[in-house]
């Protein structure tokens, strides 16, 4: 920038870098290159072998567990991301102080996670919850839902989708234009052919960008799942967690092996958000001109 | 874009206003039944409480384990911020301003925590040091070390969009050309300008770190108890003070977001590509 590159210039400009780049070898590059090293070892942290990847990518209990986040956090991902779109768009049609305001709001829900989301849910969906007390009485009971199950844990996830995914859709939705849709209308199109030929083909971008982002979301939560004490979940965060820290004897190589495989899926979801952010922008500075 | 809501039709009105109302609802009942939960006297079968009382508080910052999480979860919270900003916003201002082919790679680097989650992070820290030559397994300081990494997306993207809004090279140049030195002018000059942004990102990564829970269980856990780690240990035994930790928990961040709010609103957002300066007023 300034042109000058005398020696004691590039020595400052590296003494100023230096403790960033030591921090982020020692709290990111070194644990990521040891739990590298690792996953290819014995139990035991002796020699090379594949056999941690081998028994996480076969061995039912793993593969299970590789499913059924999998799984959780595709629909919790989309689920979410339907919600979140109504909502987001729903926000935008207020004065912009008070889509301002729920744009907060929501905002700050995404604190309301892990632990005390958990206890949250048990005070209203629990065996005594009171949403639970209160479709009984109503005779609603088919709304009740156990918590402990799958579909309970689902909807757990879905809650807390939501808000990340209105801050994530929320700037795209400004895309769609108000006159858009006054001109679809005089052509004679509905609201519901709107956004199927126009509105949502615009926003695909940015909506497929969110559920990639809403997915790995999910795919690497563990508080919530872990703080529902009462069922064990075979979800991949929770059994690498136990295979590490657990109070069974601990088997770091496989925890690691696990860590990497899921890792390695939460990086091609954002790879993906990533490829669809550009193309979104690029659809928008399309339109500008 | 401005909201053109006289144009709707009624029908769509309603329709947004109940869509916007029952997500806000959702999202806000689990909270809202939680500060019910904390003040009733008893809840067992009934829909509502049979009684209200503040009891639960006053046993809450009573108990002596709470108010050391409360400290622990400041200090360490604290600590993260500052060691944060003492080393990311010189590197953030370093790199635009003079070493620019490192971007691009510091960008990607940054992005690297959101692909990270605690659990997968934890493997690699645990395995390092939990064992000699840095057995910090337990300490204050592991935690530390790994919440650095957690915050730095959103303070290296604050720092980067307000150094980008105030348009620090010209400041630079301004600042040189009427005789001050590089640090005198990144002190006296930058630093100000970008104070608000910075602001902003030190209360979103405060509040982060006071609502992470999986680092601070899997890391240090019992050794060095702090909010979050409390509150998992008093759910399975006493309801009313998870309850109450929780509401003050919130408060502590509805507060955390008021500040952001309001440093938000009084300086132009940073990021938004507008020109700065005093007429602009929306």
């Amino acid at each position: 920038m300034a042109g000058r590159s005398s020696s004691r210039h590039q020595v400052t400009l590296l003494l100023l870098l230096l403790p960033f780049f030591l921090w982020l070898f020692a709290f990111l590059l070194l644990p990521g290159i040891l739990m590298l090293v690792s996953s290819f070892q014995n139990e035991g942290g002796q020699g090379f072998t594949l056999g941690q990847y081998v028994k996480g990518l076969t061995h039912p209990l793993y593969t299970g567990a590789i499913r059924n986040s999998v799984l959780l956090s595709l629909v919790s991902a989309f689920v979410g991301l339907v919600a979140a779109a109504f909502a987001a768009y729903s926000f935008t049609t207020f004065s912009p102080k008070t889509r301002d305001r729920m744009l907060s709001l929501s905002n700050m829900m995404t604190n309301f996670a892990g632990v005390p989301l958990a206890f949250g849910f048990i005070i209203l969906f629990g065996t005594n919850g009171m949403l639970t007390l209160l479709f009984k009485q109503l005779g609603l009971s088919f709304l009740a839902f156990d918590l402990y199950s799958w579909k309970g844990l689902a909807w757990v996830y879905i809650y807390f989708q939501i808000p990340v995914g209105i801050l994530l859709i929320y700037p795209s939705l400004f895309a769609i234009r108000q006159e858009w849709r006054e001109a679809a209308s005089l052509l004679g199109a509905g609201t519901v052919q709107f956004w199927l030929r126009i509105g949502v083909p615009v926003l695909l971008p940015g909506l497929v960008g969110t559920f990639s982002v809403l997915f790995a979301n999910a795919m690497g939560a563990y508080a919530t799942a872990y703080a529902l004490v009462t069922s064990n979940f075979n979800l991949l965060p929770i059994k690498i967690g136990g295979l590490v820290s657990g109070d069974v004897f601990p088997r770091v190589e496989l925890g690691s092996a696990l860590a990497v495989i899921l890792f390695v899926i939460l990086a091609i979801a954002l790879f993906i958000n990533e490829k669809m952010l550009r193309l979104a922008r690029r659809g928008l500075s399309h339109d500008s001109r | 874009m401005t909201p053109v809501n006289e144009r709707r039709p009624a029908g769509s009105r309603i329709w947004h206003a109940a869509v916007a109302a029952a997500v806000l609802v959702f999202l806000l009942l689990p909270l809202l039944v939680t500060f019910l939960f904390s003040i009733s006297t008893e809840w067992e079968d009934t829909i509502l409480p049979q009684g209200y009382t503040f009891d639960s508080y006053i046993r809450l910052f009573g108990d002596e384990r709470f108010l050391y999480a409360l400290g622990r979860s400041f200090l360490v919270a604290s600590m993260t911020v500052a060691f944060s900003l003492l080393i990311m916003v010189p590197t953030v201002f370093v790199v635009a301003l003079y070493v620019p082919r490192l971007e691009k790679w510091l960008q990607t680097v940054v992005l690297v925590p959101f692909a990270l989650p605690g659990v997968v992070a934890a493997v690699g820290l645990i395995k390092l040091y939990s064992a000699p030559p840095f057995a910090i397994s337990g300490t204050i300081w592991i935690l530390i070390g790994a919440y650095f990494i957690l915050v730095l997306p959103y303070v290296y993207q604050s720092t980067r969009n307000s150094l980008r809004a105030v348009n620090a090279a010209e400041l630079m140049e301004a600042a040189e050309v009427l005789g001050a030195s590089k640090t005198a002018a990144f002190i006296r000059v930058i630093l100000p300008n970008i104070m608000p942004g910075v602001i902003v990102a030190s209360l979103l990564s405060f509040s982060i770190v006071f609502g992470e829970f999986v680092l601070a269980n899997m890391l240090v856990g019992g050794s060095f108890e702090v909010v979050q780690v409390y509150l998992y240990h008093m759910m399975g035994v006493d309801g009313r003070l998870s309850s109450a930790t929780i509401v003050t928990f919130f408060a502590l961040v509805l507060v955390l977001y008021a500040f952001v709010l309001k440093i938000g609103n009084r300086k132009p957002r940073a990021g938004t590509p507008s020109v700065q300066g005093k007429e602009e007023t929306v």
